[in-house]
């Protein structure tokens, strides 16, 4: 008789990925500690394991822009072009390894090794081969469910030193160890609150939450922790996600990088971002019915007068067309523009999606024009190929004063023929 | 008399691609079998691959091998470096390209120009190599 083998999950995830990214083509940098910032140069949204004794997460960059100093720590704009370019790459590379993926997020990704003789050298080889390929090192997670993968990857970054940062959980004798000495706040999917309600219980442990009865976790609580504690104990409740379902909404909205007073400025930021939320659209090959635009003044000062409104917009057909979608936005603005405000944010959010075939609800209503969807194919390949807004509505500015600020980002090593790395030679 | 109502001539209809070749009646043409796919620069150089990076050269001291300031350098880190590689090193820190020689115990940074001496990697020194070079592209436009 022939049995299924005992399916085999691993968790791979980027070791303080963005620090990292920073890293590949900064060698200087190597043994320097890193932080990067969120838009606008707000907050501390990463950090480097170096920099994390002396840095929070979120803290805001003007207060401690000094004590930055003082330690020697360098600050960095976030780059997302850089930082989507190798995530790819590592992506890319885990894909060409195992047979199959669930990309979790920027920096993690779940595979399946179900079926995989040695697992343990898979895990080391998946980690030597993405540190030699693309210089970003990772942990690797390896057990019977999710939830065990997770935790053990968990265990390969707590105790680097000790794991040579690759940890398999599908033995009982280190699945139990792992489980007697990691708190149950650290399992995945146990937040504050479950952490306190189970502590009541003495659940204090993973190994505590593994053993508890799983039927009265379900009706005490709900089906997610009944699933969590299964998982722990061995049953893989969760299988490899399928690809995201196409989104329901989508939103663009952006901190001016100054405060703005007059129409204009703002006219060509809520162009800007529905260029961006179009492109959203149609790679999601969604159609919009609906628009929402919003602008607000900053919330925080007390000296500022503050206001924010927002307005949704029906549209004639559901389209992707951003010439269409732009104008509509724009005139929905000049609504709720009031003057003597200093405005911070506006924000376009696309609403009433559908997928094609699915809007035909009235014989008579109007469609988009065939050749409006062929002209955003030709404006999509063009982008594609030459960057993004090569060819743009022209009330899209190529450098807007109102841009974001992002006074400490790196070049785009990987993505921009004009900022490539220099080599000295 | 009979006729039949065609109707109007409409635009449209099925596009067909274009063939570069004549088709002379009656004989196959002799091409149809062999026609491939177009040539792609991104293939020839691998640059579409997740262990292959673009940087640009600054220096003259590759020139003896035709690599010279301003050039694009197709670096591949999934490759083993080994003995005449040109390679991009990390030299303490500093990334440089080299063509790299191995003696022995003694490892050396050989410049392409008679200007620039060896490079002996000493005690002290912390080498790392980030990737073989495995083209460098020029433009003869301007």
């Amino acid at each position: 008789m022939v049995t299924k083998p005992k399916p085999v999950f691993a968790l791979i995830d980027c070791n303080s990925f963005y620090a990292s990214c920073e890293r590949v083509f900064r060698p200087d940098l190597a043994k320097v500690p890193i932080v990067v910032l969120s838009n606008n140069d707000g907050c501390v949204i990463a950090r480097s394991y170096d920099a994390k004794p002396f840095v929070k997460m979120g803290e805001p960059y003007f207060q401690i822009k000094q004590r930055l100093q003082q330690q020697g720590i360098v600050a960095f704009s976030s780059n997302y072009a850089l930082y989507g370019d190798m995530s790819e790459r590592v992506m890319s590379l885990i894909e060409s390894m195992v047979p199959a993926v669930e990309v979790y997020s920027i920096d993690e990704s779940f595979a399946d090794l179900t079926g995989i003789a040695d697992v343990s050298a898979m895990g080391r080889e998946l980690r030597a081969r993405i540190l030699k390929c693309t210089g970003i090192p990772v942990g690797v997670g390896i057990g019977h469910t999710k939830t065990l993968a997770k935790l053990a990857n968990h265990t390969a970054k707590r105790l680097q030193a000790h794991t040579g940062g690759v940890v398999n959980l599908c033995g009982d004798h280190e699945r139990d160890w792992v489980l007697r000495n990691t708190a149950v706040s650290e399992v995945w999917g146990v937040g504050r609150r479950m952490t306190a309600h189970l502590e009541g219980m003495g659940i204090k442990t993973a190994m505590d939450l593994a053993k508890a009865d799983p039927w009265s976790l379900r009706k005490k609580f709900s089906v997610v922790i009944e699933k969590t504690a299964r998982e722990l104990s061995g049953t893989a409740c969760l299988e490899l996600d399928e690809p995201d379902p196409p989104k329901q909404e989508i939103c663009c909205s952006r901190m001016f990088g100054k405060r703005l007073t007059e129409l204009a400025p703002i006219k060509e930021a809520v162009a800007t971002y529905m260029m961006r939320a179009s492109e959203k659209l149609r790679a999601q090959k969604s159609y919009c019915k609906k628009v929402r635009v919003s602008i607000r003044t900053g919330m925080f000062n007390p000296d500022e007068a503050k206001y924010a409104k927002g307005v949704i917009v029906t549209l004639p057909y559901p389209t992707d067309d951003v010439r269409l979608l732009t104008k509509a936005a724009v005139d929905a603005l000049e609504h709720i523009f009031q003057p003597g405000f200093k405005y911070s944010k506006a924000e376009v959010l696309l609403l009433d999606l559908r997928q094609p075939g699915e809007f035909s609800d009235d014989l008579f209503a109007v469609n988009q024009p065939a050749e409006a969807s062929r002209v955003m194919a030709v404006l999509d390949q063009i982008n594609g190929r030459w960057g993004r807004g090569t060819l743009r509505a022209a009330s899209v500015p190529s450098k807007p004063d109102w841009g974001m600020r992002r006074e400490m980002m790196s070049q785009s090593y990987t993505t921009r023929l004009d900022q490539l790395w220099r080599v000295q030679c | 008399m009979s006729f039949t109502l065609l109707g109007p001539l409409a635009e449209g209809g099925v596009r067909l691609p274009l063939c570069s070749f004549k088709i002379p009646a009656g004989f196959p043409s002799p091409a149809a079998d062999h026609i491939e796919k177009v040539i792609s620069l991104d293939q020839v150089l691998n640059v579409r691959a997740p262990h292959v990076y673009l940087a640009t050269i600054d220096g003259d001291s590759m020139q003896g091998i035709g690599i010279f300031s301003g050039d694009l350098a197709v670096i591949d880190r999934s490759i083993e470096p080994v003995h005449g590689h040109v390679v991009v090193a990390l030299l303490n820190n500093d990334p440089i390209c080299k063509r790299l020689c191995i003696r022995g115990k003694d490892v050396i940074l050989k410049s392409e120009n008679s200007k620039y001496p060896d490079r002996h990697i000493m005690e002290g020194d912390d080498l790392s190599i980030w990737g073989v070079i495995t083209h460098s592209v020029r433009s003869h436009g301007h």
